[in-house]
C-alpha cells in the first residue's frame, strides 16, 4: 500500500505552510482508502486493483498457454479438482471454458478499463485540466467499489456449480443459449450479474468525467487546449455512457431469460438468439475503444514530451478519436460475419469498417509527424510508446483483413482473430498502460523508477508478447479455432512457440515488479518535473507526488497562441 | 433475392470500379481481370479435375436413373495428407504459416486476394511504419538533433495522409465486394442439399432429397490414427458430397450456437438454434476435408469435428443406396428406403425432436 501519502515530500515549492497544512490534510486510513472522495487516492487503488487482477488474468492466461504446448487434455484435470470439481474429463474441459471466460472478463473489465480509466483517468484528468478534483467525489468512491464487487462476483462464480463443473463456462461474450439453457447452475448468474456491477461502476464514472471535463476546466483552457489525454478520456466517457447500457439490458435479459422465464434470445418462445449478439457487439465494439482510446491520449502526451515537441495535428488527433468513437457505434456486426446476416449487411459491415482504418491512420502518422524534427530521449515511457505504436500497426492491419466479410469466413473464430486483438490489447493497450505507469509514476509516487529495470521489462515483454502472438497468425491460418483445450497434433509447433512466448513474458513482469519495489526502497525522489521541457501539461508544476488538494487556486491558462502548452503564463 | 443481390453487386462493383480507375486506372484493370473467370453458375464440371466424370448439375436426376440397382459396398475414401487438413511445421513451414489450399472456387478467390492484395498491403504498411519509425529514432535523437522544430502543422501531408488510405481502402474493397457476391450466389434449384445440425457435441447430417440421415461422431485418437487420419478431425460417418456440383449447406442446430467449417472450403456458418441458414458450396475435386465446431458450445466444443468427403456423383448414389436413400426422382424406391444406420438414426429423431419443433422446415 505504499502510495502517495508514504512518499509526500512535505513543502516542495508549493506555497506557505498554512497553505501546505490545510492542502495537506489527510484523513485517517481507513477514512482514506476506504471512504475515499479524493481523486488521487481513488486512482491509486484503481491502478492497484488493476495490477492484482491483472496479475490474476495474466496467471491464467499462463495456466491456458500451459495446457496448449502439447496436444492432449495435460492439466486441466488436475485443475478441475482443485477448484473443487470432479476429476473427469468433461469437468477438464469445462475448466477450460471457465478460464477463457475468466481471463477474457478480467483483462477487459477488471485490468484495462480500471487502469486506464479509473487510474490514469481519475488521477490526472482533474491535474491537467486545472481542477481540484473530480466532479461528484463521492460517487467517484461509489464507482470503485462497484468494480472491486463486480470482480469479487466473478471470482465468486468461480466456486459454485457452472453446468459440468464449477465457474462460468460461457466465454466473454456470454452468447445465449449457452449461457442461458446451455449452463445450469449460479455461476452464470454471478458472472453476469458482475458485468451488471462493473458496467454501473463504468457508467457512474462516465459520468462523472464528462461533468468534470465540461465544467471544471481552469479558465483559459478552452476545449481546444485540452490535453489530448483528456480529450481521450472524454471520447471515451461518452463510449461508456452509450454502451453499457445496451450491456446492461442483454446480460438482464438473460438473467431473466435464465430465472425467470423469458424468452428473449430462446427461439422456442419466439426470441432470437442472434439478438444477443447484436445487443453484446453493440456495446462490444464500442468497448474496444473504450480500452484503447485512452492509450492513444497518453501515448500523444508522451510522444510530445520525450520529443520536446508539441503535438503535431492537435486538431486532427482530437476530432480523429472523435470520429473513431462515432464510427465505432456503427461496426458491431463485423463480429458477426458467420451468424448467417444476408449479403448486404456484410457488404456495409465491411466498408464502415474499413473506414475506422483512415483516423487510426491519422493517429498513427501524427505521432510519427510530432517525432519528426524532435529531440528524442529515450526514457522509458517513450521506448514503451515506440513499442506502442509499431505494435499497434500490426495489429491494425490484421483488423483491415478482417474486416472483410468474405476473408473473415475463413478467419473467423479462429487464432488470427486472437493473434488479432492481441496484438491491439496485450500490446496495444498494455504497451500505452505500462508507457503511462513509467510516465506518470514519479509523478504519482514521488520516487525515480529505474531506467534500466524498466528498459529492461521493455525488451523482454516486447519479444516475449511477440513470440506468443506472431505465430498465432499462422495458426489461425491454418484453421485452428479460438477456445479450444486440444488440437489435431499439425497445431503443435507454433502453440509450442506461442507457449515460450508466454514465459518470456513472464518472466519480463519481473523486472516490472522489481522497478517498484525498487523504486519505493531506493528510488531517488522526483521532482516536480523529472522530464524536462517537453513536459507542458498542468500536473507537472505541481510537486512530486501533488499535494493532497491540489489547485485552491485556481491556475490560468492564457493564450500563448498555442495549443500545446498548458502550463500557466506565470509557471 | 437472386436478382436484385445481383443488381447490387453490379452497381456496388461498377461505382467503385469508377472510383478507382480515377484514381489508379493500371491498378483497376488488373484487379478486376485477375482470377474471376466467370460467375459461379452452378455449371462446373469443367474444374472436375480427376474427378471421372463430369457431373453437370442438371444430371443429378437423370443419371441415377441408369442403374438404381447397383448398390456396391461403400468404402470411406483415404484422406490425402496435406489436403483438406491442416500441415504441420515438419511437413512444410512454409505451408504451416499460410491458409490450407482451398478446393472451392470462393476458396480460390479469397487465397488470392489474401495473397495478392492484402497480404502485400500490409506487410509493406507495417514496414513503412517501421522505417519511419527507425529514421525518426536515428536521425532525430537528443545527440542528431538537439534543437527540436516547434512544426504542428503541415495541411498538405494531413490531407495526403487520409487519402491514401482511402485509396488503398477503395481498392481492397473492390475484391471483397466481389468476394462476398460469390458466397451469396443462390444455388440452383437442382442443388444437392445437405442439412448440418449441431448437437452437443457431434453433427447431424440430413439429406431432404435423398431421405439420409446420419450422426458424425469424433473417432478416438487411437482409432483416427488407426484408420489414417489425424487425431481429433476422424469421425465416425462423414458428410459425403459429390465434387463439382453446387451444394446446398444449411445450418442449423438442436441446443446452443454451433458453427459449421471447413477451413480449405472457405466455409463457415453458424448453426443457430431456430434458424436455418442457407450457403451454396461447390467443392472442385474429390477428398477429404475436415473442418472443426467454430462457436463456443460447451464443455466437448473442441470435440466435434467435421469431416466433408466429396466423391464423384456415381459414388455418391451409391453411397445413399448404401445408407438406405434415394436418389431424388426414383420414387419407386422411396418406399423401400429405411432410414440408414438404426442405432445412430435412432439418436438423431430423438436428439432433434425439439429443434424440429422449432425449426420451419427446409
Amino acid at each position: 500500500m505504499a502510495t502517495t501519502a508514504d512518499n509526500f515530500a512535505p513543502a516542495a515549492g508549493h506555497g506557505g505552510d498554512h497553505d501546505h497544512d490545510h492542502a495537506d490534510h489527510k484523513p485517517g486510513f481507513f477514512a482514506r482508502w476506504f471512504m475515499s472522495t479524493n481523486h488521487k487516492d481513488i486512482g491509486t487503488l484503481y491502478l492497484i486493483f488493476a495490477i492484482v487482477a491483472g496479475t490474476i488474468g495474466g496467471a491464467i492466461s499462463g495456466i491456458m498457454r500451459v495446457e496448449l504446448a502439447e496436444p492432449g487434455i495435460q492439466y486441466l484435470t488436475w485443475w478441475a479438482e482443485f477448484m473443487g470439481g470432479a476429476g473427469d474429463l468433461n469437468t477438464a474441459l469445462h475448466m477450460w471454458n471457465v478460464f477463457i471466460t475468466a481471463h477474457g472478463l478480467i483483462m477487459v473489465f477488471f485490468m484495462v478499463m480500471p487502469a486506464m480509466i479509473g487510474g490514469f483517468g481519475n488521477w490526472f484528468v482533474p491535474l491537467m485540466i486545472g481542477a481540484p478534483d473530480m466532479a461528484f467525489p463521492r460517487m467517484n468512491n461509489v464507482s470503485f467499489w462497484l468494480t472491486v464487487a463486480g470482480f469479487f462476483s466473478l471470482l465468486f462464480s468461480l466456486f459454485v456449480p457452472g453446468g459440468a463443473g464449477p465457474g462460468a463456462g460461457t466465454g466473454w461474450t456470454v452468447y445465449a443459449p449457452l449461457s442461458t439453457t446451455g449452463s445450469p447452475g449460479p455461476a452464470v448468474d454471478f458472472a453476469i450479474f458482475s458485468l451488471h456491477l462493473a458496467g454501473a461502476g463504468s457508467i457512474l464514472g462516465a459520468t462523472n468525467f464528462i461533468t468534470t471535463i465540461f465544467n471544471m476546466r481552469a479558465p483559459g483552457m478552452t476545449l481546444h487546449k485540452m490535453p489530448l489525454f483528456v480529450w481521450s478520456v472524454l471520447v471515451t466517457a461518452f463510449l461508456l455512457l452509450l454502451a453499457l447500457p445496451v450491456l446492461a439490458a442483454a446480460i438482464t435479459m438473460l438473467l431473466t431469460d435464465r430465472n425467470f422465464g423469458t424468452t428473449f434470445f430462446d427461439p422456442a418462445g419466439g426470441g432470437d438468439p442472434v439478438l444477443y449478439q447484436h445487443l453484446f457487439w453493440f456495446f462490444g465494439h464500442p468497448e474496444v475503444y473504450i480500452m484503447i482510446l485512452p492509450g492513444f491520449g497518453m501515448i500523444s502526451q508522451i510522444v510530445a514530451t520525450f520529443s520536446r515537441k508539441p503535438v503535431f495535428g492537435y486538431l486532427g488527433m482530437a476530432y480523429a478519436m472523435v470520429a473513431i468513437g462515432v464510427v465505432g457505434f456503427i461496426v458491431w456486426a463485423h463480429h458477426m460475419y458467420t451468424v448467417g446476416l444476408d449479403v448486404n449487411t456484410k457488404m456495409y459491415f465491411t466498408a464502415a469498417t474499413m473506414v475506422i482504418a483512415v483516423p487510426t491512420g491519422v493517429k498513427i502518422f501524427s505521432w510519427i509527424a510530432t517525432m519528426w524534427g524532435g529531440s528524442l530521449e529515450f526514457k522509458s515511457p517513450l521506448v514503451w510508446a515506440l513499442g506502442f505504436i509499431f505494435l499497434f500497426t500490426v495489429g491494425g492491419v490484421t483488423g483491415v483483413v478482417l474486416a472483410n466479410g468474405g476473408i473473415d469466413d475463413n478467419l473467423h473464430d479462429t487464432y488470427y482473430v486472437v493473434a488479432h486483438f492481441h496484438y491491439v490489447l496485450s500490446m496495444g493497450a498494455v504497451f500505452s498502460l505500462f508507457a503511462g505507469f513509467y510516465y506518470w509514476f514519479p509523478k504519482m509516487s514521488g520516487r525515480m523508477h529505474s531506467e534500466m529495470l524498466s528498459h529492461i521489462h521493455f525488451w523482454t515483454f516486447f519479444v516475449g508478447v511477440n513470440v506468443v502472438f506472431f505465430p498465432q497468425h499462422f495458426l489461425g491460418m491454418q484453421g485452428m479455432p479460438r477456445r479450444y483445450p486440444d488440437y489435431t497434433e499439425a497445431f503443435t509447433f507454433w502453440h509450442q512457440v506461442s507457449t515460450f512466448g508466454y514465459y518470456i513474458t513472464a518472466f519480463s513482469m519481473i523486472f516490472f515488479f522489481a522497478n517498484i519495489v525498487y523504486a519505493f526502497a531506493a528510488g531517488r525522489r522526483a521532482e516536480a518535473n523529472p522530464w524536462g521541457e517537453g513536459a507542458t501539461t498542468l500536473e507537472w508544476t505541481l510537486p512530486s507526488p501533488p499535494p493532497y488538494h491540489q489547485f485552491e487556486t485556481l491556475p490560468v491558462i492564457e493564450d500563448h497562441h498555442d495549443y500545446h502548452d498548458h502550463r500557466p503564463a506565470s509557471a | 433475392m437472386g436478382q436484385s443481390l445481383a443488381r447490387v453487386k453490379i452497381a456496388l462493383l461498377a461505382l467503385l470500379a469508377t472510383m478507382m480507375v480515377a484514381t489508379a486506372p493500371g491498378a483497376a484493370v488488373a484487379q478486376i481481370a485477375a482470377p474471376s473467370d466467370g460467375q459461379i453458375t452452378g455449371t462446373e464440371g469443367d474444374t472436375l479435375g480427376e474427378a471421372p466424370r463430369s457431373a453437370m448439375p442438371g444430371e443429378v436426376v437423370a443419371g441415377e436413373t441408369e442403374a438404381p440397382e447397383a448398390v456396391g459396398a461403400y468404402t470411406p475414401r483415404a484422406p490425402t495428407k496435406g489436403k483438406g487438413m491442416p500441415t504441420s511445421y515438419e511437413d512444410g513451414a512454409l505451408k504451416s504459416m499460410t491458409f490450407q489450399d482451398q478446393y472451392s472456387k470462393d476458396g480460390d478467390y479469397a487465397v488470392w486476394m489474401h495473397d495478392a492484395i492484402l497480404l502485400p498491403v500490409i506487410t509493406v504498411i507495417s514496414l513503412f511504419v517501421l522505417a519511419l519509425l527507425l529514421y525518426v529514432v536515428m536521425r532525430f535523437n537528443r545527440k542528431s538533433s538537439p534543437v527540436p522544430s516547434r512544426t504542428t502543422h503541415n495541411t498538405a501531408i494531413e490531407v495526403v495522409w487520409t487519402i491514401v488510405p482511402v485509396i488503398i481502402l477503395v481498392i481492397i474493397a473492390v475484391p471483397s465486394i466481389t468476394l462476398l457476391a460469390r458466397q451469396y450466389e443462390t444455388p440452383p434449384a437442382d442443388a444437392v442439399t445437405i442439412k448440418a445440425v449441431g448437437y452437443q457435441w457431434y453433427w447431424g447430417y440430413e439429406y431432404p432429397d435423398h431421405d439420409v440421415e446420419l450422426v458424425s461422431n469424433m473417432l478416438s485418437d487411437a482409432d483416427a490414427i488407426a484408420n489414417g487420419e489425424p487425431a481429433q478431425l476422424a469421425v465416425d460417418n462423414r458428410m459425403v458430397v459429390p465434387a463439382g456440383v453446387p451444394l446446398r449447406i444449411q445450418t442449423t442446430a438442436a441446443d446452443v450456437i454451433h458453427s459449421f467449417a471447413v477451413p480449405s472450403l472457405w466455409f463457415k456458418q453458424d448453426a443457430v438454434p431456430g434458424r436455418l441458414n442457407e450457403r451454396m458450396m461447390t467443392i472442385e475435386e474429390p477428398g477429404v476435408y475436415y473442418g472443426q465446431c467454430s462457436e463456443l458450445c460447451g464443455t466437448r466444443h473442441a470435440y466435434m469435428p467435421i469431416a466433408v468427403e466429396a466423391v464423384t456423383m456415381e459414388e455418391f448414389e451409391n453411397w445413399v443406396r448404401v445408407q438406405g436413400g434415394s436418389m431424388p426422382g426414383d420414387e419407386e424406391l422411396a418406399d423401400e428406403a429405411v432410414p440408414l444406420g438404426q442405432e445412430t438414426g435412432v439418436e438423431v429423431d430423438a436428439g432433434s425432436d425439439d429443434a424440429d419443433a422449432d425449426i420451419p422446415a427446409p
